[in-house]
């Protein structure tokens, strides 16, 4: 399983929000990702403090709700740096260097605004390597390239 | 005549700068004062060509590629500063190809229904509204078409099951997960003909009795899901999809989630977790999820691209589909070329054409320009292969009979430099973060492999902790309920097989 993300500075909770958010897609059959989903992208991630009102909401228990907010990748358990860089990590795009792209971005990017996780295939493996920055998609990148375009 | 020049808007050619591209060729039509329209189609899928540019001319489309922004000015004069082309059609990448399910891709507008229609969209809808669903399910199972999302399962025959099966409530999946590792032919699909994809999922509702789709996209891909979602908006709009499909009293409707970053959901029966809302762990089969499915009602699960060859099979009828292809294996396969290659792109072709045919004629050899040393073939859970083996037919049974498969069809090449004993960790590796966490093997020996390939490479006892690579490949192998802790073995042992001098080369370096 994949590891949890980084811990990183508490950003303003909002719990009226998450249970508008909640009560708005509730009807959806199987509406908690949607939900979840809905939470993370408003909020950057999805504070400890929404999973018992997501519960409510669905008439789950905290546990049930705490285990689906654990599976996932895509959902943050903590707000995300100013800038993320997912880098492909999967073997098309090793096979163009991904794997030294890596290291190198590590290393530039160590204790600054921007973030290095790893993802694998972003369906652009003809075009590697590949990441997806800032949510937007990226080919034929190097080092030079990644850092401007997560620096603007 | 208004001019129509065109400007793919799929993402991997905007990853490139296709936008860019294409509001430079805006100015220019405005500064010129052009009697032009921009098009946006999906990606041809030359990808070492984007972002190509194509004009509309007498004798067919003329493009250029790759186009830098700086160099559109150029290509309204004389002395064009990009590359040309001439002819797209006439390049042999894609003229040697058999566009099939791929046939609109690239060419018209994805979100213009009328574009869709004219080119022969909607006739197999429009045919499949005028037999009985019994017929509809018999071609698909004439056509021979077997699922493209890795099993190969022969769709005609899952269709069958589910149209059998009681229920009130049946469902239609599309699993459009696609994480295999270089494979992208469904996201180019759904960004590039998504009306396809809705046409052959409403031909499935009308086969099995299903009033009700869901299409489970990945979350590494936003563009075709906002892509997908405008679709789906105008075939409610124009009553091809709602309580009244085509005006025929028939009611199918789609419903597009999001994944949330798990290899895993890309396997059925955790793809049908998700949905419902849990965890993504695999189920135990039986029951089948044609039996017992989303929700528990009886459910037909099938890729992108299986569903978006049914309206070529109703249109064109099965022969027409079945004609392609050899032995088992009948149609056409979007193969994807990646990697570390010259000219990587969709190839679709009827089965039958070897692994040299794509990597050497097709790909034109390696990017970096060395000696190509591996390719895998399907995936992560893919076979390495070496040259030796490069003269198979691109062919489920061919495949499977050297130890191999074509799952999705991702053919990723890798040059000399490549280490399959590094591959092979990271093989092990992959399985450990994706697992779901189920099966002991799956969840705790890839771990164990890992570790020992590491010993390996670090030289210590190299003979033993191969043999104990090769034993925990047998546990995987024989104790996991899915293919991932069940195939992670394949890419393993293919590089064992294959290219043992990896597994040494470290240690002869530190003698
Ligand atoms: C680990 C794993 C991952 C899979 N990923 C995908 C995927 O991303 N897309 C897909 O269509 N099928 C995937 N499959 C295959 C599905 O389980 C299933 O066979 C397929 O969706 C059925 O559709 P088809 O018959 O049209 O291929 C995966 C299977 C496994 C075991
Ligand atoms: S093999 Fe792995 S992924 Fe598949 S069910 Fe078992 S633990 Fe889950
Ligand atoms: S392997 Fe990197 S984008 Fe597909």
């Amino acid at each position: 399983m994949r590891k949890p993300g980084k811990t990183l500075a508490p950003a303003p909770f909002d719990a009226d929000e998450v249970r508008r958010l909640a009560e708005g897609l509730k009807a959806l059959d199987g509406a908690l990702l949607p939900i979840l989903h809905a939470i993370n992208d408003r909020f950057g991630h999805v504070d400890e403090r929404a999973v018992p009102i997501v519960a409510d909401v669905l008439n789950l228990t905290r546990a049930e709700v705490h285990g689906v907010l654990t599976f996932y990748h895509d959902f943050r358990r903590a707000p995300a740096p100013r800038h993320v860089v997912r880098l492909c990590r999967a073997e098309a795009c090793q096979a163009m260097g991904a794997d030294a792209l890596h290291a190198e971005l590590e290393k530039a990017c160590r204790g600054g605004p921007v973030l290095v996780e790893a993802v694998y295939c972003l369906g652009n493996c003809a075009l590697s390597p590949a990441a997806l920055i800032d949510g937007k998609l990226y080919g034929r990148l190097d080092v030079a390239k990644v850092l401007e375009l997560a620096r603007t | 005549m208004t001019q129509r020049i065109y400007v793919p808007r799929d993402a991997a050619a905007l990853s490139v700068g296709a936008h860019q591209v294409a509001q430079a060729v805006a100015r220019e039509i405005a500064a010129r004062g052009l009697d032009a329209e921009l098009v946006r189609p999906g990606s041809r899928g030359l990808f070492w060509l984007e972002p190509l540019v194509e004009f509309d001319g007498p004798s067919g489309r003329v493009g250029f590629g790759p186009v830098r922004a700086e160099d559109v000015p150029s290509l309204f004069g004389d002395a064009p500063k990009a590359p040309s082309l001439g002819r797209v059609e006439d390049l042999p990448y894609l003229k040697s190809q058999q566009r099939v399910t791929f046939a609109r891709c690239g060419i018209i507008d994805p979100l213009s229904l009328a574009d869709y229609e004219v080119h022969g969209g909607l006739k197999g809808l429009r045919r499949a509204l005028e037999i009985a669903p019994a017929e509809i399910v018999a071609a698909v199972i004439e056509s021979g078409l077997r699922g493209r999302g890795g099993a190969g399962f022969p769709t005609g025959i899952k269709w069958r099951t589910v149209a059998a099966a009681e229920g009130a409530q049946k469902y239609i999946v599309c699993n459009a997960d696609e994480g295999d590792s270089g494979t992208y032919a469904d996201r180019m699909l759904m960004e590039g003909d998504p009306f396809l994809l809705i046409e052959g999922m409403a031909i499935a509702g009308l086969a099995v009795g299903a009033t009700k789709g869901f299409v489970y996209i990945r979350s590494e891909y936003p563009h075709a899901f906002r892509r997908m979602a405008g679709a789906v908006e105008t075939a409610r709009a124009a009553r091809l999809l709602g309580p009244d499909v085509l005006d025929s009293g028939r009611e199918f409707d789609i419903e597009l989630r999001l994944g949330a970053g798990a290899y895993i959901c890309g396997e059925e029966t955790s793809l049908l977790e998700s949905l419902e809302g849990k965890r993504g762990q695999v189920r135990a089969k039986p029951p089948l999820p044609a039996i017992q499915g989303l929700f528990a009602k009886p459910t037909v699960v099938n890729n992108v691209l299986s569903f978006a060859a049914v309206p070529t099979v109703m249109a064109e009828g099965a022969a027409f589909y079945r004609d392609f292809g050899m032995g088992r294996s009948r149609g056409t396969m979007p193969i994807q070329l990646g990697g570390n290659v010259k000219r990587g792109g969709l190839i679709e072709r009827a089965f039958g054409l070897t692994l040299r045919e794509i990597v050497e004629d097709y790909g034109g050899g390696t990017a970096t320009g060395r000696p190509v040393r591996a390719v895998q073939v399907g995936g992560p859970l893919g076979a390495y292969w070496p040259d030796a083996l490069f003269d198979t037919a691109f062919d489920y049974e061919a495949f499977a009979a050297k130890g191999g498969m074509i799952g999705h069809g991702g053919v990723v090449v890798f040059d000399d430099t490549v280490d399959l004993a590094r591959q092979a960790r990271f093989a092990l590796e992959f399985c450990a973060i994706e697992s779901c966490g189920k099966c002991t093997p799956c969840r705790i020996g890839s771990t164990r492999g890992v570790e020992t390939i590491d010993k390996i490479l670090r030289g210590e006892r190299i003979v033993e902790n191969i043999d104990l690579v090769r034993d925990l490949c047998e546990v995987l192998r024989d104790g996991s309920l899915c293919a991932l802790g069940g195939l992670t073995p394949i890419p393993v042992m293919s590089a064992l097989e294959h290219f043992p001098e990896d597994f040494v080369r470290d240690a002869v370096a530190a003698a």
